[in-house]
């Protein structure tokens, strides 16, 4: 098939010329970018707290973190994504669903998707930080307890740390996840990386050349993600284990 | 050994890659050849190309591309020429009638220079304007009104282009949503996202055949441009385009485009029986006489 | 509050299924193409052949880079003409199908490759050289001794991923593929009733993945007791 390789499109200005494709596409990886942090951010948060809870002597406690990771764990992360953006605000009373449809797209757009990935994220973090829990030795909560720490105080100090420091290879593969997540997004509009390289074929014709290009700009952002969790991994790990991990 | 035969199979894979990037050779040998052509068709653009009740694709646009369908089983004396529908998005149906998953596209498509240098159009089915539809009490009259507001239109659109490019040049600090299709774009509008939805003026129409309540609405403000429609299909291939160009020419000079014209702008039409009541303008009287595959621009 | 209305769903419930239909078909290619080609990815992994290793992880680290949206994408835009020159596939064949089919099956056995790759690993080097004592051919040594183990061990593994993947199906959307998602979506559009029909896929996802996972955890139990 005769195609035009034109690599010289990311270049050229577009239609409403204030900027080029290449930087259209740059400013899809930053959305990409800022998205996954801060979901990252709120699934670390949400989900160490539900790890804690499926962990605790309180039956009632641990069985409804387990529910909370049962449900976003079994609906799929688009149909959840939707039901944030199309139908929460319906059902909200409406002078809160009304501020929220009336604030700016990309707002609204950037909130569902960050609300959307940190909830499925941390849904996943708390597994992992529940398994972290339960392979420390019995006798660590013990002697903390023994020391006269009270119960938060013992998960706060001795469990959670310790946890999270025989974690980090299975929270980096969540971590890189999340990236890869954030593209289901475009689907609701919102123009991170992957919305931008469909709308450069659109605007462009030249779908090989922004496909790649969008392509290549994800694998160089897993293996960024992969050096610097590198590092994280050998700082965090913990003397007497053996690596740290699988 | 195992992983000998491994290593085989793996450079066969390999080597077979290169020998299949050959080029389709002209569409209506293609269709003879595999007794099969593809329709691409829209989902939601009313009343043009769109599901009805029962998923049927149904429309202004879809009936002229059955009767295009029908000329060719006469020309190829192929009485059971087989129909693969593919439904196409604003966004997606360039790359598929380029990539050869679709062979001809009649829904809503305008054809402009920019996009000839991509695919081909046949003679135009329709003529349109771009403009706003907006909440009747909403205080929108026309695009000046826009100004510092959420506005929405379909991705992949020529109204999506005009928006921006009003944007950017009038600095007026519109926010632009822009939809999957026309039945979100519409959704958006009808759940208080934004304030207008800018389209072609006859989908405008379409969409408010499903409204809710179809009385809240109103399709108002200056044109911002005129378009035709056509159907799309792959470049350069003359006698195809020769063949399509011929049946819309024949449907628009023979009264029946008029009386399809009355059926879909005219009368009640699905989902919900309501009546489009958009009189037929003078571009399309023009063209009807006189049937072209110019573009507008 | 909202006012909720769900009467365009009984209505739709044979489209539905046949959403489902096409959802459990994808799952079902992709899990079978994906064990197989996954398996032959783990064992050029471990073969200790330099260019087949070097291969199999390149192509494993490639796929688990890409998010599966770009795959589908790659596959839904670029890659259909090609396919029907590769497979001999008939033109009438939808290509969208096999598109979402082709690019599922490539992605997910990435994925299994890692878990099978991993089995293989978990049964003790014993074996394989108890294998070879016996006079077995390393092919004999796995298709006899190692790989059933495996398997054994790694099924619960292998059906969690494919919970997974039947949830990821919900994506070829993107492709404006009627799966039980996009059915589900297109009727809640036409009918200007996404709220009902979202929250009622949600559900459905609900209740069958939730119902596949209680089974496969028992199943493990079964398996490990």
């Amino acid at each position: 098939m005769g195609y035009h390789w034109d690599w010289a499109v990311l270049f050229r200005a577009v239609p409403t010329g204030e900027t080029t494709y290449l930087a259209w596409m740059l400013s899809g990886l930053q959305m990409t970018v800022m998205l996954s942090l801060s979901a990252w951010a709120m699934a670390l948060v949400v989900g160490s707290l539900m790890g804690v809870l499926r962990t605790v002597p309180n039956r009632w406690l641990a069985r409804l973190a387990a529910g909370y990771v049962e449900v976003f764990r079994n609906i799929p992360l688009l149909v959840q994504l939707f039901i944030w953006y199309f139908v929460l605000p319906e059902l909200l009373p409406p002078a809160l669903g009304t501020g929220f449809k009336q604030m700016h797209p990309v707002a609204q757009q950037f909130l569902a998707s960050m609300v959307c990935l940190g909830f499925f994220t941390s849904a996943r973090v708390c597994e992992q930080v529940r398994a972290g829990i339960q392979s420390l030795p019995r006798g660590q909560m013990h002697a903390a307890l023994a020391l006269g720490l009270t119960l938060p105080q013992a998960y706060r100090h001795v469990l959670v740390p310790m946890a999270f420091r025989l974690i980090v290879p299975p929270l980096t593969s969540e971590f890189l996840n999340i990236f890869k997540n954030s593209a289901v997004c475009s689907t609701i509009g919102l123009l991170e990386l992957a919305a931008q390289g469909r709308q450069l074929v659109d605007y462009t014709a030249q779908p090989y050349e922004s496909f790649i290009a969008v392509t290549l700009l994800y694998l160089m952002l897993n293996a960024i993600v992969m050096l610097g969790m590198r590092q994280v991994e050998k700082r965090a790990r913990v003397p007497g284990y053996i690596g740290s991990g699988k | 050994m195992f992983p000998k035969r491994l290593f085989i199979m793996l450079v066969c894979i390999l080597a077979s890659v290169p020998a299949v990037a050959q080029a389709a050779s002209g569409t209506l040998q293609r269709i003879k050849e595999t007794n099969t052509i593809a329709l691409g068709h829209r989902e939601s653009s009313i009343p043009f190309s769109y599901y009805d009740n029962k998923q049927q694709v149904i429309g202004y646009s879809q009936e002229i591309m059955l009767k295009v369908v029908d000329a060719i089983k006469q020309e190829l004396k192929l009485p059971g020429l087989k129909v693969k529908l593919v439904p196409v998005t604003s966004q997606n149906r360039i790359p598929l009638v380029q990539n050869g998953t679709v062979d001809l596209e009649c829904g809503s498509t305008t054809n402009n220079t920019e996009r000839q240098k991509q695919v081909a159009f046949s003679n135009s089915l329709f003529v349109i304007g771009t403009r706003l539809m907006a909440k009747k009490n909403s205080g929108i009259k026309d695009f000046p009104d826009l100004a510092g507001k959420n506005a929405v239109t379909t991705a992949g659109t020529t109204s999506e282009r005009l928006l921006r490019k009003m944007n950017e040049e009038k600095k007026m600090n519109m926010n632009i949503i822009s939809a999957k299709d026309h039945g979100e774009a519409f959704l958006t509008l009808e759940t208080g996202r934004a304030v207008a939805f800018m389209m072609d003026d006859a989908l405008l129409y379409g969409e408010l055949a499903k409204a809710k309540r179809p009385g809240d609405w109103v399709v108002g403000g200056t044109p911002q441009s005129r378009e035709a429609y056509g159907c799309m299909m792959r470049k350069d291939d003359a006698p195809f385009k020769k063949l399509v160009d011929a049946t819309i020419a024949r449907v628009q000079t023979s009264g029946e485009a008029e009386r399809l014209y009355k059926k879909w702008f005219l009368s009640p039409v699905p989902p919900k029986g309501l009546n489009l009541n958009f009189p037929m303008s003078d571009d399309v009287k023009a063209l009807f006489k006189n049937p072209n595959d110019k573009a507008f621009d | 509050m909202y006012d909720f209305d769900w009467s365009s769903i009984p209505g739709a419930l044979p489209f539905l299924w046949e959403g489902m239909k096409i959802s459990l078909e994808i799952t079902l290619v992709a899990v079978i193409v994906g064990i197989l080609w996954g398996t032959l990815l783990a064992l050029m992994r471990l073969s200790g052949i330099s260019p087949l290793a070097y291969f199999a992880a390149g192509y494993v680290n490639l796929f688990r880079s890409i998010p599966l949206v770009m795959v589908l994408l790659w596959f839904f835009l670029i890659v259909p003409q090609f396919m029907q020159a590769v497979l001999g596939l008939a033109p009438t064949a939808d290509t969208r199908l096999v598109s979402a089919m082709m690019g599922f099956a490539l992605f997910e056995s990435a994925y299994y490759a890692e878990i099978i790759r991993a089995g293989i690993q978990s049964v003790p080097k014993g074996q394989v050289a108890a294998a070879y004592a016996l006079g077995m051919t390393y092919g004999q040594a796995m298709r006899l001794v190692v790989l059933p183990q495996a398997f054994r061990n790694m099924l619960p593994l292998l059906l969690t991923q494919a919970i997974i993947l039947f949830q990821d199906t919900s994506l070829v959307y993107v492709s404006a593929l009627a799966d039980f998602f996009g059915a589900a979506y297109k009727v809640g559009d036409r009918d200007g009733r996404l709220v009902e029909l979202l929250l009622f896929a949600g559900a459905v996802y609900f209740v069958l993945c939730y119902g596949a996972s209680y089974a496969v955890k028992r199943l493990q139990r079964r398996v490990s007791a």
